[in-house]
């Protein structure tokens, strides 16, 4: 009786979506190697029973090589094989290559199956495979699947029973290479098929002048479409469903307590020019679900729909390529602009998928740069809200000097931190049409994922604003750092508690700049700051999980020494 | 190795990690490849190995020895 399966396969051939089908957890996918950095696990119900499913990260081959491949190795090797089975997920349209990895794991002679994926795209690209033929040259079962609409998952399942080793001869690579040669001509068919516009558009993406042209368009674009959707969402629906709606509800509910009580204090905040401001009244029931859901919501919303399809359609480890040279500037490889693009949503799956850098050294950099130099999503859609009213210019302005800041902080560190750095190695997927259902599910496990983590804290961070205010706290804490914020910065004292704030939530603190009513260079200035200062509480911590106690305090040295640096230079140059 | 050259690899001179995830990635010995493309002059290298397309950093690359078809 199998008790437990593992997903074993090489990067980028679909395992996420399989294991979704078959334990109905929602895990994000994407067309790129090295999407999955966890190991999942989940339950599939078949026959009354429950089986442990385990989806592997992705790895080419059973000798270890990175962080992925060791821990894929030693669960294996763990695990009772008298109860395991392997499901080791093949892309159909790329055999040769996989089946590396399935003669390896036939020569450890574990109970495996093998699951012919992505059989759709196999046919679309003139690819056949004789399954039948496969099956008796691997000599275990063989099952053609298309994941992503849930063909082929059934029999899958149903075959499970049937799944024994079949103990192949150890071999070397040379020899390895070879049987799949004979296997593969023995089993595939190829269609010859003329260039399409695909295939063009994919070999201009790598080439270097028609490659950056791609990529500088594609980010200019996606950067439009993020902020164009998030105004409409906020300018069309938010925003009048809070004015129109949620604001009559809450007149009605201030009347009731009456102003000056301690609950009206609390859940509607202080009255300013005689009526509730979303903005400034900092109430638990009006500004905390103002910042979240009108401010930083449809941000949210646009920014994972665009980096979805980007994700989807593979653009990603192109980019890599393209940014390879600069990265190199920086003690970093191309791939590392992966993890900064994620952490442009949210610094928390930034700092995680640099598990898919080899070296700590490399880790390290890519984290503290991204903690430091990358504003999540939150604080930049705070940002497009409260510089936007002046003009575009100082937007744009923040972005510079983040990105200067970024490239300095970059270089110096490349100089310093010690280690090695290895080179760029990963394989390009094919340009695909994203599947309407994977961005959709992508998009709301995302967006549910910020509301369930997001929400509890935004509320927190204004009730601890809202009892410091009604309890005249402030000036406790503006004291302490005033002759920081004033004199180097200059800022009013006040917005200490905003800096504070940014501990725990950017937007949160962002919003507490508001109610200050800095002039544009003041609100510039503190912008930048609250980008560069210490991450937020959840970076704080997966930062630590992720590289110890020792590097935080060396990531944290460093953001205080560069925040320092940066508003008092910015306070000086800026008239 | 000039854009759409064809070769066949006959050395791959790097340590035994590099080697590895070379060879599991499909660049063996005898294997024949195309490059497509590379960026800069000391830039990642973008080589089509069966039917994937691989980037290789500068470094990488260096490592690969490739006999040239005409």
């Amino acid at each position: 009786m199998i008790k437990k399966i593992f997903l074993v396969g090489n990067p980028n051939v679909g395992k996420s979506v399989v294991f979704s089908r078959l334990t109905g957890v929602q895990v994000i996918s994407s067309n790129y190697a090295g999407t999955t950095v966890e190991i999942m696990r989940g339950f599939l119900r078949s026959g009354g029973r429950e089986i442990e499913v385990i989806d592997l990260p992705g790895t080419y081959s059973l000798e270890p090589g990175s962080k992925a491949e060791e821990a894929v190795i030693s669960l294996l090797n763990e695990s009772d094989r008298g109860t395991t089975a392997v499901i080791n997920i093949v892309d159909s349209t790329n055999l040769e290559r996989n089946l590396y990895l399935t003669l390896q794991l036939l020569e450890e002679s574990l109970p495996v199956m093998v699951c012919l994926n992505m059989c759709d795209e196999a046919k679309h690209h003139g690819v056949s495979i004789e399954v039948a033929k496969l099956e008796e040259l691997l000599g275990v079962p063989v099952v053609p699947t298309c994941a992503v609409t849930g063909l082929g998952i059934k029999t899958l399942i149903d075959k499970l029973e049937n799944v024994k080793a079949c103990g192949r001869v150890k071999s070397g690579h040379q020899e390895r290479w070879q049987a799949i040669g004979l296997i593969v001509e023995q089993v595939q068919r190829l269609s010859h098929r003329h260039h399409n516009l695909r295939e063009i558009l994919e070999d201009a993406s790598v080439r270097p002048f028609s490659g950056s042209l791609i990529a500088a368009g594609t980010i200019f674009v996606a950067f439009q479409v993020v902020r164009f959707i998030g105004e409409i969402l906020i300018g069309r629906i938010a925003d009048p469903f809070f004015v129109n709606f949620y604001q009559p509800l809450l007149d009605k509910l201030s009347s009731f307590l009456g102003q000056g009580s301690f609950l009206h204090h609390l859940l509607i905040g202080d009255f300013i020019g005689g009526q509730i401001d979303f903005e400034q009244s900092l109430g638990l029931l009006t500004t905390a679900p103002y910042i979240e859901f009108a401010m930083v919501l449809p941000y949210i919303i646009s920014f994972y729909l665009v980096l979805g399809i980007l994700e989807d359609v593979g653009i990603l480890p192109r980019l890599a390529m393209l940014f390879d040279n600069i990265l190199h500037h920086i003690g970093l490889h191309g791939f590392a602009i992966i993890p900064v693009l994620l952490g442009l949503g949210c610094n928390v799956p930034g700092i995680l998928a640099t598990r898919n850098l080899e070296s700590r050294r490399e880790r390290f950099i890519a984290a503290t740069l991204i903690s430091i130099g990358v504003p999540c999503v939150a604080l930049q859609a705070m940002i497009f809200g409260l510089l936007g009213r002046f003009s575009g210019f100082y937007v744009s302005g923040v972005y510079l000097v983040l990105l200067v800041i970024w490239v300095v902080l970059g270089v110096i560190l490349n100089h310093t931190v010690k280690g090695y750095s290895p080179e760029l190695l990963v394989e390009i997927p094919p340009y695909r049409l994203p599947s309407f259902s994977t961005l959709w599910k992508k998009l709301f496990l995302r967006i549910k994922g910020f509301l369930f983590e997001a929400a509890p804290l935004v509320l927190l961070g204004v009730l601890i604003i809202n009892l410091l205010l009604y309890f005249k706290l402030f000036d406790l804490v503006t004291g302490i750092f005033s002759p920081l914020i004033t004199g180097v910065f200059g800022l009013p004292k006040e917005a200490a508690v905003a800096l504070v704030m940014g501990l725990f939530r950017k937007d949160v603190a962002a919003g507490m700049l508001i109610p200050l009513s800095l002039n544009v260079k003041q609100l510039f200035i503190a912008a930048v700051l609250l980008a560069v200062s210490f991450p937020c509480v959840a970076t704080f911590f997966v930062f630590l999980k992720e590289l110890g106690l020792k590097d935080l305090l060396k990531a944290f040295l460093i953001m205080f020494i560069v925040a320092l640096v940066t508003g008092a230079s910015l306070n000086l140059l800026i008239h | 190795m000039k854009a759409r050259q064809k070769g066949v690899v006959f050395e791959i001179n790097a340590g035994a990690g590099l080697k590895n995830k070379l060879m599991s990635m499909g660049v063996y010995i005898g294997r024949e490849i195309t490059k497509v493309s590379h960026i800069g002059l000391s830039g990642p290298v973008a080589i089509k190995v069966g039917r994937s397309v691989l980037v290789l950093g500068h470094g990488v690359a260096n490592k690969v020895a490739v006999e040239i078809h005409d």
